[in-house]
């Protein structure tokens, strides 16, 4: 029989610990529904990722019942909308408001894809796509924008960035009735992952297959109840090493129901990513992981090697448990969303400034921050652009996903409820980036060789 | 096919009559049995037979439920233990 001490285990890792499968993605390429014409074209559209994801909902919460875990989201992410733009022409909102429509009809909590990968330039429906966003996000629910302006091998769009810079501020000015939601869904990346299922940077990419399943599991209050059991002067090996072997058996979970997922549905089984994800729910919080290692709070001296370690080891344990690890992998650090980290912001031990160095080792970038009001475009496309530096130097994907807060001021508190938490407004260098933004052009692809 | 169901809460008696009862009227068969008390509290682990049974591994969980009212019950599929805890 299974070790009684095993049993005992998972079930006390689902049951207190807030030990999840974050979201089950289903990744649907919309390439053959491109039309001259964007209606016939918004309606193949619906008819294809209808036809593909209206049993993935179903087949999630068969298998929650099954193995007893809880199946937090079911997603949808597509081809980048802009390449379908390029096709049509036409105003690219009418996309949004089908994809919009298409997610509430199969009951999906978020659909990803309306976005643009403009890395070294821009083509045919980029620019009319990303001019489009904050009306998009201000007309729909459930879609979710994202934009890749940079990567290692071709630099940085600084025209991208500019405009990027922009349309933060406006989606927020179009939402400022609804706690600024828009750019909440809106993420600005470097080195963008194609097979990604965490929103609000999923799309599907154009070198995946027509449909696929991608996984990404969760356990941030499984690693730190781990630790809180370690005695406080076990060597940080030790440290690295425990925290693998939970990461291994949170993501065999993972594999297991993405392997039984793609069975149910049909439909090739894609990547495992193994990242943790913070929820506002007490204990499910990386800072609190950080502080379990030996840090006060979360966002002092240590914290970025603290990161760094935790980032690393939940990969390598990751990797062993299962077939294909993929997307994003690591540790996210999104303030709203993680309890430990709202407390350190509120308190000041954690700044802006910190949180860009933590970014250079942690798994994807600065998330679900929230800036004063006022901050100029140019400020928010200068945070982009020195996010978008870190990500292309260091072959790793950045991201930025901040939500200026029209009408309020630093030390202020956006509440957007749900999964998305709330943050404390934080403070915002206030000398102006107006001129180097305003250069535009590019910064062109880094050196790969000479590292120092 | 094997699930495995967990009783745990505080000790009474006829808990172990009950969660098998429930078994037994959903041609759920007992495999193997593993239960102990510790400062009263009952931890019942059992291994059972799912081949047979007509209804959802969710129903199951219920019927035992409805047996011992007061108790917490988790009734899962073995697989996620034996991919969790081997490799």
């Amino acid at each position: 029989m299974i070790n009684t001490r095993d049993i005992l285990e998972t079930i006390t890792m689902i049951q207190d610990e807030d030990l999840d499968i974050r979201t089950i993605t289903m990744g649907i390429s919309l390439l053959d529904c491109a039309d001259s014409d964007i209606d016939k074209s918004c309606e193949k559209v619906y008819n294809k990722i209808y036809s593909k994801a209206k049993d993935l909902v179903n087949t999630g919460e068969a298998i929650e019942k099954k193995y007893g875990i809880p199946i937090v989201n079911k997603r949808v992410s597509v081809t980048p909308i802009s390449m379908l733009v390029a096709v049509s022409g036409g105003d690219p909102v009418k996309y949004a408001l089908t994809l919009d429509r298409v997610a509430k009809d199969i009951g999906v909590n978020f659909i990803g894809g309306f976005s643009a990968l403009v890395q070294k330039g821009f083509s045919a429906g980029d620019r009319e796509l990303i001019d489009s966003i904050p009306r998009a996000l201000a007309e729909t629910d459930l879609v979710c924008s994202s934009v890749n302006v940079g990567s290692t091998k071709a630099g940085i769009n600084m025209d991208a960035v500019k405009l990027m810079g922009e349309k933060v501020k406006e989606a927020a000015e179009l939402t400022r009735d609804n706690q600024c939601m828009g750019p909440a869904k809106l993420v600005v990346f470097c080195n963008a992952p194609e097979d990604n299922p965490f929103m609000a940077g999923a799309f599907h990419g154009v070198g995946e297959p027509d449909c696929v399943i991608n996984v990404g599991v969760s356990g941030p209050g499984v690693v730190r109840s781990a630790l809180a059991k370690m005695p406080k002067d076990a060597p940080l090996n030790q440290v690295a090493d425990l925290i693998k072997k939970t990461a291994f058996k949170i993501t065999r979970m993972g594999q297991l129901v993405g392997t039984e997922a793609s069975a149910m549905l049909g439909v090739p089984f894609g990547i495992i990513d193994l990242s943790l994800a913070p929820t506002p729910a007490v204990g499910d919080s990386v800072a609190y992981i950080l502080e379990e290692v030996g840090l006060e709070q979360c966002g002092t001296h240590g914290t970025t090697a603290a990161l760094a370690m935790l980032n690393d080891a939940v990969k390598k344990g990751g990797v062993m448990a299962s077939s294909t690890v993929g997307g994003l992998s690591g540790a996210f650090i999104p303030v709203s969303e993680d309890a430990g980290m709202i407390n350190a912001a509120a308190e000041g031990t954690l700044s802006l400034e910190k949180l860009e160095a933590m970014t250079a080792v942690c798994s994807v970038g600065l998330d679900m921050i929230v800036l004063p009001g006022e901050t100029p475009a140019e400020t928010i496309a200068a945070i982009i652009a020195d996010e978008a530096a870190i990500g292309m130097v260091n072959s790793k994907t950045t991201a930025v996903r901040v939500i200026p807060a029209i009408g309020h001021k630093e030390g202020e508190m956006l509440d957007f409820g749900g999964l998305l938490g709330k943050g404390p407004i934080m403070k915002v260098n206030s000398k102006s980036s107006e001129v180097m933004i305003n250069r535009g052009g590019r910064i062109p692809a880094p050196m790969q060789s000479l590292k120092n | 096919m094997k699930a495995v169901v967990t009783v745990v809460g505080k000790d009474d008696i006829g808990i172990l009559a009950g969660v098998s009862t429930a078994c037994a009227e959903n041609s759920v068969s007992v495999d193997e049995v593993t239960q102990s008390i510790l400062d009263e509290y009952f931890c019942l682990i059992m291994l059972v037979g799912i081949d047979k049974m007509e209804i959802s591994i969710d129903q199951l969980k219920s019927a035992i439920e409805a047996k011992v009212p007061d108790m917490t019950v988790h009734v899962m599929h073995e697989d996620i233990f034996n991919s969790m805890h081997r490799i």
